[in-house]
C-alpha cells in the first residue's frame, strides 16, 4: 500500500510540471505580456523598454518561467490588465461561488443517482428499471448547453419561478437570513441543470455494480444461510458497490469545471467560468493562465485523491 | 425417465453446429430492428440527414444570407416557416446550413481523432511494455487537463482561425478516450494463441495487428465511433454557442443557440434558438439510441435478439 502511495504521489510531481510548463508557453505565445495593461499615456516608449528589461521580460524563457512559478507558488498570481487589480482579489468571491455551485451539483445528483442505481440494479428488468435506464440514456446523449437554456427559459422566462441570473439579490445583506435564502434561490436552475445530467455515471456504474455483484458466490451463502433479502441487499450488495462512488469524486473534476463553464455563462453566475469566458473576450491573459493552471491542478491533485481512495477501498487496483 | 427424455431433447437441437453464421452486419441489423427505439431513431435519422443534405444542396445561399431589415425578428409565417433573425435572415434555411455543417464536422472530427485513437490504441496494446507505458502516461495526463478551457485559450490564441484549424484542434484532445479502450482489448486479444501462433510462424507484427487483431476489434470500433459521433456534435455545438467554434460565415446549429443569450431572445423569440436545440437534441439522441443498439450487438451477452 505504501509503494503504490508513494509511486501514485510521484507521478503527480512531473504531471503538474508538464502543466505549467504548458501554461507558461502558452501564455508567451499570447499577445502582450505582463506591462501591457500599464501602457497609456504617462508612459513613453523608451520607459516602457526600460520596465521590460527591469522585469526581466527579455530574459531567456526558462528564467523567466522559473520565476513565475516561484510567485504563483508564494501566491502571486500578478495583476489583472484590464481590472487594474490583483488577480487574487478578481478570483476571490468568484472560488467561493463556484465550489458551492459544484458541490451543490455533485450533492444533488447523487441524491438522485444513489436510489436509482441501487433501485435498478436491484430489480432488474422492472419497469422501473427501464423507466431508469431511459433517463439515464437521456442524461448522457443531452448536452449541458442545450437542457441548462430550456431550464432557464421554462422556469427562469416562462414560469418566473427562479431569478434568471446572478449568485444573490444585490440588496440582500451579507449575514442575514435573506442573504441565505437568496444564495439558495439563485443555486436553484444552474444545480437543476447540472446535476440532472451528471447522473448518468452514478446510475450506471450502480446498476452493472450490483446486478454483477448479486449473482456472486458470497450473496449466495448469505442467501442460504436464510439472511432475510432485504439483508442481503443493504448489508452484503450495497456495502462492495456503494464504497467506491465517495471515490469518483475527484475523477468528477474536470467535468464540473467544463461544466461550470457553461453553467455560469448561461445563468450569468458571477463564478471563475463566468470569469474565464469574460477574460478570455477581452484579452487579459494573466487571469486566463492563472484560471487554467489552477483548474489544472485541481483536476490532477482530484484524480490522485480519487486514486489513493479507491486503492483503499478496493485492494485489487493496487496490482494493476 | 420420460421427463428426462423430453428435456434432452431441446438441449441436443441447440448443441447441433449452426450451418451458417450471422456477420457483424447482419447482427448489428437485427439488433436494431429488434429495438423500437433504436429503429425509430434510425428512420428518424436518416430523415433529418436526406433533408439536411439535399436541403442544403438545392437552397440558394444568397437568398440565405440576405440581411433584410424591415424583417427583423419575424414570426413564423409561410414566407419563412420558422421565422428570421436579428438580420431578418430566414432561420430554416440557416438551420439546414448549420445542421448539414454541424453533422459533416462532427464526422470529420470522429474519423480523424478515431484514427489516431486507433493506431496508437493497438500500438501501445499490442507491443506493451515501456512504449505502452509511456503512451498510457501520456493519455492520463491529456484526459485530466481541463480540455474546454484549453481548447479555448488555444483559439483565441491561434493566428488562423478556419475550420481545418477548429478540426485538427478538437481531434488533438479527443483521441485519448479511444486510445484507452482499444489498448485494453488489442492486449487482451494478443495474448491469446491465434496470435501467438502467427508470432511463431513469423508473420511480421504489422501483418498481424492489421490483419488479425483489427479484424476482431470492428464491432467495439464501429460501437465507439458511433457513441463518440453524438459527443462531438455536442462539443462542436457547445464551443461554437460560446463563441469559440465555428465561425459565423459557417453556421453551425450552435450559432442559432448562441443567438439565446441575448435575454430578449430568449424570451420572446423562440423560433430563433429553440428549433436548432430540439435538433440538437434530437439527432445526438437519434446517433446514442442507435449506439445502444449496436453495443449490445456487440456484446453477445447483452443481446436482446
Amino acid at each position: 500500500m505504501l509503494k503504490f502511495l508513494l509511486r501514485r504521489t510521484l507521478i503527480m510531481i512531473p504531471q503538474l510540471f508538464i502543466l505549467s510548463v504548458l501554461i507558461f508557453l502558452l501564455a508567451k505565445s499570447m499577445p502582450g505580456d505582463a506591462l501591457t495593461g500599464q501602457i497609456g499615456p504617462q508612459i513613453d516608449a523608451e520607459r516602457l523598454i526600460e520596465l521590460r528589461e527591469k522585469a526581466g521580460l527579455n530574459d531567456p524563457w526558462h528564467e523567466q518561467y522559473a520565476r513565475w512559478i516561484g510567485n504563483v507558488i508564494q501566491g502571486d498570481f500578478g495583476k489583472s490588465a484590464i481590472y487594474q487589480q490583483k488577480v487574487t482579489n478578481l478570483i476571490g468571491d468568484r472560488l467561493g461561488n463556484t465550489l458551492l455551485l459544484s458541490a451543490s451539483i455533485l450533492l444533488v445528483s447523487y441524491l438522485i443517482a444513489i436510489p436509482l442505481g441501487i433501485i435498478a440494479g436491484r430489480w432488474t428488468d422492472s419497469w422501473v428499471d427501464k423507466l431508469i435506464v431511459w433517463y439515464n440514456y437521456l442524461a448522457f446523449a443531452t448536452p449541458l448547453f442545450v437542457f441548462a437554456l430550456i431550464i432557464l427559459f421554462i422556469f427562469g422566462f416562462t414560469l418566473q419561478w427562479f431569478p434568471i441570473g446572478g449568485s444573490v439579490d444585490i440588496q440582500a445583506d451579507k449575514g442575514t437570513m435573506d442573504y441565505v435564502l437568496s444564495k439558495t434561490e439563485h443555486l436553484v436552475l444552474p444545480t437543476m441543470a447540472g446535476s440532472l445530467l451528471a447522473t448518468f455515471g452514478t446510475i450506471q456504474y450502480l446498476r452493472n455494480e450490483i446486478i454483477d455483484t448479486k449473482i456472486k458466490d458470497f450473496v449466495k451463502t448469505a442467501r442460504s444461510k436464510g439472511v432475510p433479502e432485504r439483508k442481503v441487499y443493504s448489508q452484503h450488495i450495497f456495502r462492495n458497490s456503494l464504497l467506491p462512488i465517495a471515490a469518483f469524486l475527484g475523477y468528477e473534476i474536470t467535468g464540473l469545471i467544463g461544466g461550470s463553464i457553461f453553467l455560469e455563462s448561461i445563468f450569468s453566475y458571477p463564478g471563475l467560468g463566468q470569469l474565464f469566458l469574460s477574460s478570455i473576450s477581452s484579452r487579459d491573459f494573466s487571469v486566463v493562465n492563472i484560471l487554467v493552471l489552477i483548474s489544472g491542478s485541481a483536476a490532477i491533485v482530484g484524480t490522485m485523491l480519487s486514486d489513493l481512495i479507491l486503492s483503499w477501498v478496493d485492494p485489487r487496483i493496487r496490482v494493476d | 425417465m420420460t421427463v428426462n427424455l423430453s428435456s434432452s431433447t431441446p438441449v441436443s437441437d441447440s448443441m447441433q453446429p449452426k450451418t451458417t453464421y450471422a456477420s457483424l452486419g447482419n447482427t448489428m441489423w437485427s439488433e436494431i430492428k429488434n429495438d423500437k427505439m433504436a429503429l425509430y431513431s434510425l428512420i428518424l435519422l436518416t430523415a433529418i440527414l436526406v433533408t439536411v443534405y439535399t436541403g442544403s444542396f438545392l437552397l440558394d445561399l444568397e437568398k440565405i444570407n440576405r440581411i433584410d431589415l424591415y424583417n427583423i425578428y419575424a414570426k413564423p409565417s409561410t414566407d419563412n416557416w420558422l421565422g428570421t433573425d436579428y438580420g431578418g435572415r430566414d432561420i430554416l434555411g440557416t438551420l439546414i446550413i448549420g445542421a448539414k455543417n454541424s453533422i459533416t464536422i462532427g464526422v470529420v472530427i470522429t474519423l480523424i481523432s478515431g484514427l489516431i485513437g486507433l493506431t496508437v490504441g493497438l500500438i501501445s496494446g499490442y507491443f506493451g511494455g515501456i512504449i505502452d507505458n509511456v503512451i498510457m502516461r501520456i493519455i492520463d495526463f491529456i484526459i485530466i487537463l481541463p480540455f474546454l478551457m484549453i481548447i479555448i485559450v488555444l483559439i483565441t490564441v491561434v493566428p488562423v482561425f478556419n475550420v481545418p484549424v477548429f478540426i485538427t484542434m478538437l481531434s488533438i484532445f479527443l483521441w485519448t478516450g479511444k486510445a484507452r479502450l482499444i489498448r485494453s482489448k488489442t492486449l487482451a486479444e494478443s495474448e491469446l494463441d491465434y496470435v501467438n501462433a502467427s508470432k511463431t510462424l513469423g508473420t511480421p507484427n504489422w501483418k498481424i495487428i492489421v490483419f488479425e487483431v483489427l479484424p476482431n476489434l470492428s464491432s467495439i470500433i464501429i460501437v465507439n465511433l458511433t457513441l463518440t459521433l453524438a459527443g462531438n456534435i455536442g462539443i462542436e455545438t457547445g464551443l461554437t454557442y460560446l463563441g469559440f467554434g465555428l465561425p459565423e460565415s459557417v453556421p453551425s446549429l450552435g450559432t442559432l443557440v448562441s443567438y439565446a443569450s441575448n435575454p430578449d431572445v430568449i424570451q420572446h423569440n423562440w423560433w430563433v434558438w429553440l428549433p436548432a436545440s430540439l435538433l440538437i437534441l434530437v439527432i445526438m439522441l437519434c446517433i446514442n439510441f442507435i449506439g445502444q443498439a449496436l453495443k449490445r450487438a456487440a456484446d453477445a451477452r447483452q443481446r436482446l435478439s
